[in-house]
């Protein structure tokens, strides 16, 4: 379904992307994890054009989206859930979740689809007439995903969404992960987290200095020597 | 009494014609962060825009007004396209100084084109008429009606398109965050383009006002209408509509009424917005209506 090859990205000097190559396939979860640093947010905004690539080519539903406009990107169904929730704390929980659905015209679909983003974060419900800005960080989080399911994506991009969340809210947010991807989303997630992540997905990347250095099954790559002293080595497992 | 009314309603027509344009400053910092310096070179290219359609082509002035608007208002998105667009990644300050950069070169051409010998705005004898109340002893300008009356309903009208429509919502969105809105597919382009039309058609409608008040122009005749309405916006809280028609509303009351019980101040009458200014910025700068810190990401 989206199929990157060979992507780079430089930031002035700096190299950050050195040749990423990954796929993910419909319907299916794929996880990308790595150090800090390593080009994982890098390759998030490339695939939504926020950065341009210098080299290499982004293809969606065959398509080759490469450098097209944010907007005509979301327009074909892929919406990042950015790192750093980044809801807009000016506007109410509700016109947040509107923005979500910019694009779209279907305005009786999208009141069914305020319910069951309300059914999935009952929290948002009660505080649909707040300031955003005054949510509390788990909430912020749920409202950054439910204004991404507005917009009906085929694929949902999550960039580390259980930043700074108390384990029981992050247990929460891979249950709703995993029923969104229910639904017949497709999911690309970036965790710090990689032991919940890994048991999720069905494809893992590992990223290291701008490369992939690594890929195979969710659980392949969990039972992966390397991979168990580089990244599970000392993170607890909270997704129990 | 008689006077101090009439001084009263000059004094909050010359509010509502700074409160007006105050909301076009605001509006354009809210979304770009800019001091929008070439506006008061829009706001005298405006009044030279009255002036054609009224005095040289003869068009009836509500015409000329409508000429006015749309003139100014491709005046100001064309602005924004070529000085201001190629800049949106830019720091803040190369897109200050293109602001400032803009001025000169249209306050420059204006001098070019309509030379520096001062032009009059045309006469409205309708609006510069003076209705009679009662018993003769209470008069008012039908142009005051008329500013009063514009204020409030255009007013009315942006409060309801940025509270209540998608397009309104989008661009509180991305007043906050550019790379967010154009995640949820929003075209800031297009968003930052209407803001300018607004900011530009209520400049259009202060500078015809002002025309009708001081009817000459030159091309240096923005320069201080364009500031005191800029410090308009400050003092209500850049950024913030309420705040600039407030702010507006209280410069053109001071400035007016402080004449009226002191009349030997008249001679300075330039100088109190910039007291103003300076008082709100010792004592409160973040203005009237300061920005409201709800960010907590
Ligand atoms: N705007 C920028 N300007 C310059 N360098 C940048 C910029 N954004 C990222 N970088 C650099 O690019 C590299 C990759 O950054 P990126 O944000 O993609 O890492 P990441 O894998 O998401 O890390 P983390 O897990 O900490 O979020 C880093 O070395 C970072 O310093
Ligand atoms: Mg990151």
């Amino acid at each position: 379904m989206l199929e990157i090859k060979n992507l780079s990205v430089n930031y002035g000097g700096i190299r950050a992307l050195k040749g990423v190559s990954l796929c993910v396939e419909q319907k299916k979860i794929a996880t990308l994890i790595g150090a800090n640093g390593a080009g994982k947010s890098t390759t998030l905004r490339a695939i939504t054009s926020l950065v341009k690539p210098s080299g290499g080519q982004i293809f969606f539903e065959g398509e080759d989206i490469t450098n097209m406009p944010t907007r005509e990107i979301v327009a074909r169904g892929i919406v990042l859930v950015p790192e750093g929730r980044h809801v807009f704390p000016n506007l109410t929980v509700l016109e947040n979740l509107m923005l979500g659905a910019y694009l779209r015209k279907d305005s009786s679909q999208i009141s069914r689809d305020y319910d069951y983003v309300f059914e999935l974060f009952p929290k948002l419900k009660e505080r649909s007439w707040q300031m955003a800005g005054t949510l509390s960080g788990g909430e912020q989080q749920m409202l950054a995903v439910g204004r991404a399911l507005m917009a009906r994506p085929k694929l949902i991009m999550m960039d580390e969404p259980s930043l700074g969340l108390a384990p029981l809210v992050v247990r929460d947010i891979f249950h709703i992960i995993s029923q969104i991807n229910a639904q017949g989303v497709t999911v690309l997630l970036i965790e710090q987290n990689a032991n919940a992540a890994l048991k999720l997905a069905d494809t893992g990347y590992v990223m290291e200095l701008g490369r992939i250095s690594m890929s195979g099954g969710g659980r392949d790559l969990l039972q992966n020597e390397q991979i168990r002293s580089a990244y599970l080595g000392k993170a607890k497992d909270v997704s129990k | 009494m008689a006077t101090l009314f009439q001084q009263f309603t000059n004094a909050l027509a010359l509010g509502c014609l700074y409160g007006l344009v105050a909301v076009g400053y605001s509006m354009v910092y809210g979304i770009l962060h800019l001091i929008n310096f070439a506006n008061s070179s829009v706001f005298m290219f405006s009044m030279y825009f009255a002036f054609y359609s009224v005095s040289v082509f003869y068009l009836p002035w509500y015409f000329g007004l409508i000429a006015m608007l749309a003139l100014t208002i491709l005046l100001g998105v064309c602005i924004e396209r070529i000085a201001y667009q190629p800049l949106r990644s830019a720091p803040r300050i190369s897109l200050t100084i293109s602001a400032i950069g803009v001025a000169y070169l249209l306050e420059n051409f204006a001098t070019v084109v309509f030379t520096a010998v001062p032009k009059s705005f045309p006469d409205i004898p309708f609006l510069q008429e003076v209705i009679v109340l009662g018993n003769g002893e209470w008069r008012i300008q039908r142009l005051v009606i008329f500013v009063v009356i514009s204020m409030v309903v255009l007013i009315a009208a942006l409060l309801f398109f940025l509270e209540h429509t998608k397009m309104g919502v989008a661009t509180r969105a991305v007043s906050k965050d550019f790379e967010t809105s154009q995640l949820m597919g929003i075209n800031i382009n297009a968003v930052i383009r209407v803001t300018f039309i607004i900011g530009s058609g209520l400049t259009a409608f202060g500078a015809f006002m002002w025309g009708l008040k001081y009817p000459q122009i030159s091309p240096t005749v923005g320069a201080m209408p364009g500031t005191k309405c800029f410090i308009a916006a400050v003092v209500g809280g850049i950024g913030n509509i309420k705040g600039a028609v407030l702010g507006g509303i209280i410069l053109g009351l001071v400035e007016v009424m402080l004449v009226y019980f002191f009349p030997g101040l008249s001679g300075y009458r330039d100088i109190f917005a910039f007291i103003i200014l300076i008082l709100i910025l010792l004592f409160k700068p973040t203005g009237l209506f300061g920005a409201k810190v709800t960010d907590k990401a």
